[in-house]
C-alpha cells in the first residue's frame, strides 16, 4: 500500500501510511451531471463488490444547516464564507473521508476542494492562502471535471429548477444586474479557473455535453485500472 | 489604513479583559472613536459552534476553522471596515489566541499562521503575563464549573476537569511564550496592581498612537 499524499500538512490525527481505499472526485458546475454520474458509478461499484461512501458540499453534521441558512441571505464576507465552507469540508474529511479510506472504502466525492477554491478565487480571495488552507486535503486517486458549455448549463438549470440559482449565477459579486448575463459571465470565470487548475491538480476533463451512458462509460474506463 | 488596532492576549485569569475594558473607558471618556470586539462573538456561527461543542463533534481542525470563521466574520464585517473608517479598534484576544490554542490541539503552527494571514497585524498587542500558578488559582478559586473545551477535555489530558484545565493552560502558556519570541508583543507584568498595569498600558498607547486624529469631529 503506497503512502497517501496530502496537498500540504495532513490534519492532526491523520496517519497517511494507514490510508488505503480510493478517493474519486467529480467536479463540475450545477447541471453538469455530477450527481447523476455519482449515482451511476455508485451502482457500478457496488455491483462489483466495492464498499462506497459519498461526500459533497454542505453535507457535514457540523455546519450544513448553518451554511444553508447563510446561503439564503447574503451577509457573509468572502473570507468568512471560505472558512465556513472549509469547516464543512474538514468535518467530512476528519469524520468520513479519512476513516473510510482507512477502512478501505471507495469514497465518491460530489465536488471537492477545487470548487471551493475556484469560487473563492473568483471572489478575490488569495490563491496562496487557499492552497495553504486546503493543504489538509488528501490527494484523490482521480479527479474528473465534467465540462459543459455555459449555454448548455443554462438549459439544464432551467429544466431542473425553472430559474437560475442566485449563487451559481454569481449575483453576489455584481458582474451584471441581469441574471442571465451574470450567469454566463460567472460560469466563464469559474471555467477559466478550472482550466488553470487542470494541469497542476491533474484533472481528467470529460466532455459533459454527451448522453449519460457515454459519460459514465468514459469514467468507468479510467476508474477500472485503479480498483 | 486610517484606524489603529489594539489587542490584548494572555491566559484565562491574567486580567486582560479588565485592562482592555479600562482602556476602552479611558478612550471613550476622552472623546475618541472606539470600537470593542471580543473572541467568539459572531452571531452567524454561534449555533454551529454551540452545537459542535455541546455534542463534542469538533476535531482539532474543525475547532480551529469554526473559530476562524467567527473571527473572519467579525473581521470582515466590523474590524476591517472600522479600521478603514478611522476607528480605534480594541480586541479582547486576536490571532495569537488561535495560534496558541490550535497548536496545543495539534494543528500545524504554520498552517494556523497562514490561515489568519488575511487579518492585519495589530498596531499594539499587549500580553498580560501572569505566572501559570497564579492564573490557575484566580480561575479555580471561584470553583467554576469548567466547560468541556475550556478545560481542554477534548485533549484527553486527564479525566478530571480541574487537572485537565491545569495541564491545558500550562501548554497554552508554553505556546504563548513561543509566540512572544516570534512576534514580540508588549509584555505587561500582570502580577502588578490593576492601576499600575493600566498606567503602563495607557502610556504605551499614547506614545505609539497619535490619538488626536481619532477624536470625534462633530460639525456644529
Amino acid at each position: 500500500m503506497s503512502v497517501r499524499q496530502f496537498y500540504g500538512t495532513p490534519p492532526p490525527g491523520a496517519d497517511p501510511a494507514s490510508l488505503g481505499g480510493k478517493l474519486i472526485v467529480i467536479e463540475g458546475a450545477d447541471g453538469s451531471g455530477r450527481s447523476t454520474q455519482i449515482a451511476v458509478l455508485n451502482d457500478w461499484m457496488e455491483r462489483k463488490g466495492h464498499a462506497t461512501v459519498q461526500v459533497g458540499l454542505r453535507r457535514s453534521t457540523l455546519v450544513s444547516a448553518e451554511l444553508e441558512k447563510a446561503k439564503q441571505g447574503n451577509t457573509l464576507g468572502r473570507i468568512t464564507m471560505s472558512v465556513f465552507y472549509a469547516t464543512d469540508f474538514a468535518d467530512q474529511l476528519d469524520n468520513i473521508i479519512l476513516p473510510a479510506l482507512h477502512a478501505g472504502f471507495v469514497v465518491l466525492a460530489d465536488r471537492y476542494i477545487y470548487t471551493l477554491m475556484t469560487r473563492a478565487i473568483v471572489r478575490g480571495c488569495d490563491r496562496k492562502w487557499l492552497e495553504s488552507l486546503y493543504g489538509i486535503a488528501v490527494v484523490p486517486d482521480l479527479v474528473f471535471y465534467l465540462k459543459v458549455a455555459p449555454q448548455q448549463l443554462v438549459e439544464r438549470n432551467f429544466q431542473k429548477n425553472d430559474s437560475l440559482d442566485y449563487w451559481e449565477s454569481g449575483m453576489d459579486i455584481g458582474l451584471s444586474a441581469d441574471m442571465f448575463e451574470s450567469f454566463m459571465k460567472y460560469q466563464k470565470l469559474i471555467e477559466h479557473e478550472f482550466t488553470r487548475m487542470q494541469k497542476p491538480y491533474g484533472f481528467k476533463v470529460v466532455d459533459g455535453n454527451r448522453p449519460i451512458r457515454a459519460i459514465s462509460a468514459d469514467l468507468e474506463k479510467h476508474i477500472e485500472p485503479i480498483l | 489604513m486610517k484606524g489603529a488596532l489594539i489587542a490584548v492576549e494572555g491566559l484565562d485569569g491574567s486580567g486582560k479583559s479588565t485592562q482592555i475594558y479600562l482602556v476602552k473607558r479611558w478612550l471613550e471618556l476622552e472623546g475618541y472613536k472606539v470600537f470593542f470586539t471580543e473572541w467568539n462573538s459572531s452571531v452567524v456561527v454561534k449555533s454551529a459552534t454551540r452545537k459542535g461543542k455541546k455534542r463534542q463533534l469538533l476535531t482539532p481542525t474543525t475547532f480551529s476553522l469554526i473559530h476562524c470563521t467567527d473571527f473572519a466574520d467579525r473581521y470582515e464585517r466590523q474590524i476591517l471596515p472600522l479600521l478603514r473608517a478611522g476607528y480605534l479598534v480594541l480586541a479582547d484576544r486576536y490571532a495569537y489566541t488561535a495560534f496558541a490554542r490550535d497548536a496545543v490541539r495539534g494543528c500545524d503552527r504554520q498552517w494556523v499562521r497562514n490561515l489568519y494571514s488575511f487579518a492585519v497585524p495589530a498596531d499594539i498587542t499587549f500580553f498580560f503575563d501572569l505566572p501559570l500558578e497564579l492564573a490557575l488559582n484566580r480561575i479555580l478559586a471561584g470553583r467554576p464549573k469548567l466547560k468541556y473545551h475550556e478545560a481542554g477535555m477534548d485533549l484527553d489530558l486527564s479525566p478530571d476537569p480541574v487537572e485537565s484545565f491545569r495541564i491545558f493552560q500550562g501548554r497554552i502558556y508554553e505556546e504563548y511564550k513561543r509566540i512572544i519570541e516570534e512576534f514580540h508583543p508588549v509584555v505587561i507584568d500582570a502580577t502588578q496592581t490593576i492601576e499600575k498595569q493600566q498606567e503602563q498600558v495607557r502610556q504605551i498607547i499614547a506614545e505609539r498612537i497619535d490619538l488626536a486624529q481619532y477624536r470625534w469631529r462633530i460639525l456644529r
